[in-house]
């Protein structure tokens, strides 16, 4: 083993930090961190959100780059490429956020044998693998559930299940447990003491914002702002900072400036007396989205002043409830009654007497601190003269003097949620509904912000409906319900509900309830615990060091096979795939005709002989002009043509006749409307066209058709397209426009959509390799573009008639080869793109222009100059347009054509090739 | 009243979000000046370096002139090929015209045979080929022409046909590209601004915040359409008085503020279509991808690219629901033509129509969606 070195030094340690640092563009993630993180053991990361562990753990998962001082995990340094091509298959890294690394389209059973596939497993194995983790984390009932519609501790064991497949020496959990109700956080690391059992060499390293929780872990690391607090068993550190609790320890442990302020949160007793009003009352409260019951006949009353807490895991209900309470919602069934009065979405009136601060502390980032506090007074109407005097209340109030001008974005969390409170409460509200308020803020801030709630129920009368999943707030609260599956369980106060369980924590009374509401609908949960299983597995594996190629076909079908399954369940990009370019064939075809045709003239004749009226019967005789009633005067043309009456006006002098016959000179006039340029040349030459072949009927009928028929004669052949119609020319270019952009665009958003959601990070710790990576997200968009190919020729050749000469096999190859040259510059596009909306906008314009300006659609190739010039001779459009025009109207073969297709054969290894330097294995 | 006022703040609220937002700021600037002037000027000419190629059975003197009568940038040099080349270079798109002269063409042209010369065009390069074809004509008759001349005296025709161009004498492009541009702009813009801020603001979550406030669906929408549009109207106006007029120098016939008030109509209905989009794709890539559907053929088949007379019928008919349709033909009416309301007023109205309609259509869309949105 590698580690012999570190076992050497008497602990063996599964990783080693010395000095790292990690910047995010100005901010400091990490700062100057050293740390040596023991094998074999729990490790558990304490600390709020944003200090850093998560970056810590990407770094220790090989997920991000190390930027400054050195990680060394299992034995090497993570910096190596070839270490982290051995490490990778040993660690299993399940980043922060429910199901962030999953596919939630995707069933359990698919993400599963996605990630087995990765790891090479065949199929026999991956089908006893998904068995025995199933079963073993009581999942095994929902195999064919999409993962997006899971609770939240069923993503996490899925998680679980995911990072399990390949038997990890070292697993990585972020947050696993946040958001996820007890009885589920409990089952969780049941399992995980399970499989630690079962495997003890695994080394297991955990963050959680959850402090009751880390007192189960073998040893812990507290971490404030980028640099770590303490480190020690939880025993340890208690003594150390001699309290009870490892929150209280670790406020302790926070340097003293932040601590500045701090006291303990003590809520005087509700006055006596209260009892007689009602602030909220549901009864039977029930919403259905579909066939799904998102809360099922909720009753309770709230009377005025009173802490009431909501607790429940995510998805339980809890926002359902509370946005049905605002108005937010509208209620499927029951009632609910504010202060007597039954809700009414559309009564603006109670909207006045409630505020609401929703998760997230939603605000305007793009308004300051005072701008956002005077649109929300300005918005429920405070008088002028109040309105100052308010805001100024509030900012003293909630402490934001310092920040009135800043950007809610730049505060940090605490602030942020302050002013979230005190934008709710602008209007003086005599109920306040708040969603989840405290999530992620720092314990010091959390308590802040629970003394200012005691202070607006006790001596405002306030009434606080508050949603929450920490233990410790719920025992604040007069009383809570605690809600499951969209069921209220129990209400009371929370330390008869304590006493009622016969057990000595609220979490504990919590989890009973959870136990016997979930013993009837749920799965045998981990009933039966099957740690047989999890061995068996982990014995069995497969050798990992086949599995050190660098392409791997099986890896890559793992990837089309994932892509083509999220695709079908699209319907928004599956459309576009589809039908897109069938759309946008019609519209181009037909929107970007050149042919004139219909044009209106009106003749003003002077003359009024058999003659003039001869020379008009040869305008209107044309298919392309449509005759008006006559004109009489300029001021008539003029007026005419204004109104866009006319396009055309055709003045015959007085004594044309006559002119003719004697053979004077003469002049016709013809008046065209320049307001479309492109449209009055093409009519100025169909005029001219008309006036030379009336001239020469002319001359025939007085025989001297020798005299006027000139000294050559140039006779024209257009090729190809005798009839000159734009649509024929027009829609052989306009496939290879559309092939180029949709495909590129639908293979862009591929890989820009993983990094948005997260689920990139699969990437970066699988030891799949870049090119597996794009060629297996490529292949499922090369088939869907080669379908929307097949269906663009059959609506050229059968619904816009256009004749097709040539060979539809050279055509159709030559498509396969090009939409995979257009997908490879969708995928390298995508390399440098961030986020879906710019890769969008980014590929459209990167594609469409080369593809409509320099690749010969309108002007061929050659007679472009400069960069276009450039541009088109290597861009793959122009040879497949040349490729497409010759089978289309010049009916050419493979023979004919096969030059063409050099350079698009050319083009496919060098865009990928680009696109698999550019791709970054990991993140920056 | 107090809807006034609602509607007021609210719109200020998304002018000062707009403010802040500089990829829309550089989107709406750079629409309304870089993206005019090249659409302006961009235009191709008619005829750029066309590749022709000569076979040249008669080697005279005639001959020689007409090969060296084409030059750039108009033609590229001419390529002396033979017959056989001939057809596989066309085939490979190498050439777009292939001019043939016949054996004996200087005796015969002196003659008064009147010899054919025969020209080849590649029709599957419409424009190029169509337009370069009546120049490869007048060239060669020219040069024939001129050299006959020098020889004996050649009789003219008679009648003449005088071409005039009314509203834009010297069928100058830039005026009609500047102006098209502004009108495709004016539709992409208000559409990208309406439904980004309403996505912004369910990325936000701040919905939620709006919905819980005394405030109806209808105030919060119409805050967005008046803000949005008038932000595009007053870039409309600067890029009219101050691009086209100012730097292109297009002179402009009619009224421009009964062009923006037509434009003021289009944008409520634009506007109001991006909420609509906005609702049906909750969340910006979709929302992107719902936009390249729906823009393209709204700005492809409005009649600006190509005349409305050369579409399919059921495409004019069509078409003629799309409020794009209506203001491009009332703004080319009146900034073209210098048409008056009396001859725009039809547009107006189904602009009306169209655009209430549409925003009927946005509330209902915007009301029962907006509280699955929070």
């Amino acid at each position: 083993m590698s580690e012999a070195a570190a076992q050497e030094a008497g602990v063996p340690v599964v990783a080693r930090l010395r000095n790292v640092g990690l910047h995010y563009r100005r901010a400091e993630a990490l700062a100057d961190v050293t740390l040596d993180i023991e094998a074999r053991r729990m490790v558990g990361f304490i600390g709020p959100d944003g200090v850093g562990k998560s970056s810590l753990f990407s770094l220790v998962a090989g997920a991000r780059k190390v930027q400054t001082g050195s990680v060394e995990v299992l034995g090497g340094d993570m910096r190596d490429a070839a270490h982290r091509q051995t490490a990778c298959p040993r660690i299993a890294y399940m980043p922060q956020g429910l199901g962030k690394n999953l596919y939630a389209t995707l069933s359990v059973a698919e993400n599963i044998d996605f990630f087995a596939r990765l790891f090479g497993h065949d199929r026999a194995e991956r089908r006893r693998r998904i068995a025995d983790l199933t079963t073993s984390t009581g999942l095994a009932p929902f195999v064919d559930r999409p993962a997006g519609k899971l609770s939240g501790g069923m993503k996490q064991k899925l998680g679980l299940c995911c990072a399990l497949v390949h038997d990890p020496d070292l697993l990585i959990l972020d947050e696993p447990t946040t958001g996820v109700d007890p009885l589920s956080r409990r089952q969780f690391w049941e399992l995980i003491d399970r499989i630690r059992a079962s495997r003890p060499a695994m080394s297991v390293i955990v963050a959680t914002a959850y402090m009751e929780e880390a007192a189960r872990f073998d040893h812990l690391v507290a971490m404030d702002a980028g640099r770590i607090l303490a480190e020690g068993t939880p025993a340890a550190l208690l003594e150390r900072t001699g309290t009870t609790s490892l929150e209280a320890a670790f406020v302790e442990l926070l340097p003293q400036e932040q601590r500045l302020g701090y006291e303990g949160v003590t809520i005087p007793p509700q006055p006596d007396g209260a009892d007689g009003d009602i602030a909220i009352e549901a009864e039977g409260l029930t919403k259905r989205f579909g066939d799904f019951t998102a809360v099922d006949h909720v009753s309770f009353r709230i009377r005025r002043g009173e802490i009431f807490g909501f607790l429940g895991s995510n998805g339980c209900g809890k926002t359902t409830t509370m946005k049905m309470l605002t108005g937010l919602l509208s209620v499927s069934e029951g009632r609910a009654l504010l202060f007597g009065q039954e809700i009414d979405p559309d009564d603006l009136r109670t909207r006045r007497r409630v505020g609401y601060m929703s998760q997230a502390f939603s605000l305007y980032g793009e308004l300051t601190v005072r701008q956002n506090l005077e649109l929300h007074a300005r918005l429920f109407h405070l008088p002028l003269e109040e309105r100052e005097g308010r805001i100024a209340e509030m900012i003293e109030r909630f402490d934001l003097a310092d920040v009135t001008g800043s950007l809610p974005e730049a505060l940090p969390l605490g602030h942020r949620q302050r002013l979230s409170l005190a934008v709710a409460m602008i209007h003086a509200p005599e109920l306040l509904i708040l969603d989840e308020p405290t999530s992620g803020v720092d314990p010091v801030a959390r308590d802040a912000f629970w003394r200012i709630l005691a202070e607006l129920s006790r001596r405002d009368r306030v009434t606080i409906f508050i949603s929450t999943h920490f233990m410790n707030e719920a025992e604040r609260c007069d009383r809570i319900s605690l809600m499951h599956n969209g069921k209220v369980l129990v209400t009371g106060e929370p330390a008869a509900l304590v006493t009622e369980r016969g057990v000595e924590r609220l979490e504990d009374a919590f989890i009973a309830w959870l136990d016997e509401a979930s013993t009837a609908p749920q799965a045998p949960a981990v009933a039966t615990p099957t740690p047989a299983a999890v061995e068996t597995s982990a014995t069995e594996g497969v050798a990992q060091t086949q599995l050190r190629r660098y392409f791997d076909p099986r890896r890559m079908l793992s990837y089309s096979n994932r892509e083509a399954l999220e695709l079908r369940r699209d319907p928004i990009r599956l459309t576009l795939a589809l039908l897109g370019s069938v759309i946008l064939m019609l519209v181009m075809g037909y929107g970007i005709s050149l042919d004139v045709e219909g044009l209106t003239f009106a003749v003003l004749d002077r003359d009024q002989t058999t003659t003039s009226r001869d020379y008009s019967y040869a305008i209107s005789g044309s298919r392309y002009f449509l005759e008006k009633p006559p004109l009489t005067s300029y001021a008539e043309l003029d007026q005419r043509m204004r109104d866009g009456d006319i396009s055309l006006a055709i003045e015959i002098p007085p004594g044309f006749a006559r002119d003719v016959a004697r053979g004077s000179d003469i002049s016709v006039a013809a008046w065209i409307d320049g307001a479309m340029p492109t449209r009055a040349e093409t009519i100025s030459g169909y005029v001219q066209g008309m006036h030379a072949h009336w001239l020469e009927a002319k001359a025939r009928e007085a025989g001297n058709a020798d005299a006027l028929s000139g000294l050559v004669t140039i006779e024209t052949r257009y090729l190809y397209n005798p009839d000159v119609k734009s649509i024929i020319a027009i829609v052989p270019a306009v496939i290879p426009v559309l092939l180029m952009l949709i495909p590129s665009m639908l293979a862009a958003l591929s890989v820009v959509r993983e990094k948005e959601l997260g689920s990139i990070v699969n990437f970066y710790v699988t030891p799949t390799t870049r090119l597996e990576f794009l060629v297996g997200k490529q292949i499922p968009y090369v088939v869907l573009s080669t379908l929307s190919f097949l269906t663009l020729l059959v609506l050229a050749v059968f619904v816009l008639g256009v004749p097709f000469s040539g060979s539809v096999l050279t055509i159709t190859l030559a498509a396969i080869i090009y939409v995979t040259s257009s997908t490879a510059i969708g995928l390298l596009i995508s390399t440098f793109m961030k986020s879906q909306i710019a890769a969008l906008f980014g590929t459209s314009i990167l594609s469409m222009l080369p593809a409509v300006s320099f690749s010969g659609m309108i002007d061929p190739v050659s007679s472009l100059e400069g960069i276009g010039r450039v541009i088109g001779e290597i861009y793959p459009t122009s040879y497949f347009l040349t490729i497409s025009r010759g089978a289309f109207s010049k009916g050419l073969g493979l023979a004919d054509l096969w030059p063409s297709f050099l350079p698009l054969l050319v083009a496919i290894p060098v865009i990928l090739g680009a696109a698999v330097l550019a791709l970054a294995k990991q993140d920056r | 009243m107090r809807t006034l006022a609602n509607i007021g703040h609210l719109g200020v609220k998304e002018l000062r979000s707009l403010s802040r937002d500089p990829t829309m700021l550089i989107l709406v600037v750079y629409a309304f000046t870089l993206a005019i002037y090249s659409g302006a000027t961009a235009m191709p000419e008619t005829l750029n370096r066309a590749p022709i190629a000569i076979i040249d059975y008669d080697r005279s003197q005639l001959s020689a002139r007409i090969t060296d009568a084409f030059y750039l940038p108009y033609f590229t040099e001419p390529s002396l090929i033979g017959e056989a080349e001939m057809d596989r270079r066309m085939d490979e798109g190498i050439d777009t015209f292939a001019l043939s002269i016949p054996p004996d063409f200087e005796r015969d042209v002196l003659a008064g045979n009147a010899p054919a010369v025969q020209l080849n065009v590649d029709a599957t390069r419409i424009s190029q080929g169509f337009t370069g074809a009546g120049y490869v004509q007048s060239i060669v008759s020219g040069i024939v022409t001129d050299f006959v001349e020098g020889h004996r005296s050649v009789d003219d025709l008679s009648v003449d046909l005088t071409l005039r161009s009314r509203f834009n004498p010297t069928l100058d492009k830039s005026w009609f590209g500047g102006i098209m541009e502004i009108i495709d702009n004016v539709t992409m813009l208000s559409i990208i601004l309406t439904g980004a801020a309403l996505i912004r603001e369910r990325e936000h979550g701040t919905v939620e915040h709006l919905l819980v406030m005394p405030l109806t669906p209808f105030e919060i929408m119409i805050s967005k359409v008046w803000s949005m549009g008038l932000v595009v109207l007053v870039a409309t106006a600067f890029a009219l008085l101050v691009m086209v007029q100012g730097l292109l120098a297009v002179p402009i016939e009619g009224s421009i503020p009964l062009f923006l008030a037509g434009a003021a109509l289009h944008l409520f209905a634009t506007t109001s279509m991006g909420i609509f989009l906005a609702t049906v794709a909750r969340s910006m890539p979709r929302f992107g991808l719902l936009l390249i559907l729906t823009l393209l053929p709204l700005q492809m088949l409005s009649g600006g690219n190509t005349p409305r007379e050369s579409m399919p019928e059921f495409i004019q008919t069509i078409m003629l629901a799309a409020p794009t349709t209506h203001f491009v033909s009332l703004a080319q009416a009146i900034l073209y033509r210098g048409a008056g309301l009396s001859v725009v007023w039809p547009q107006f109205l189904a602009l009306i129509a169209i655009g209430g309609v549409l925003f009927a259509l946005a509330l209902v869309r915007f009301r029962s969606t907006i509280s699955a949105m929070a």
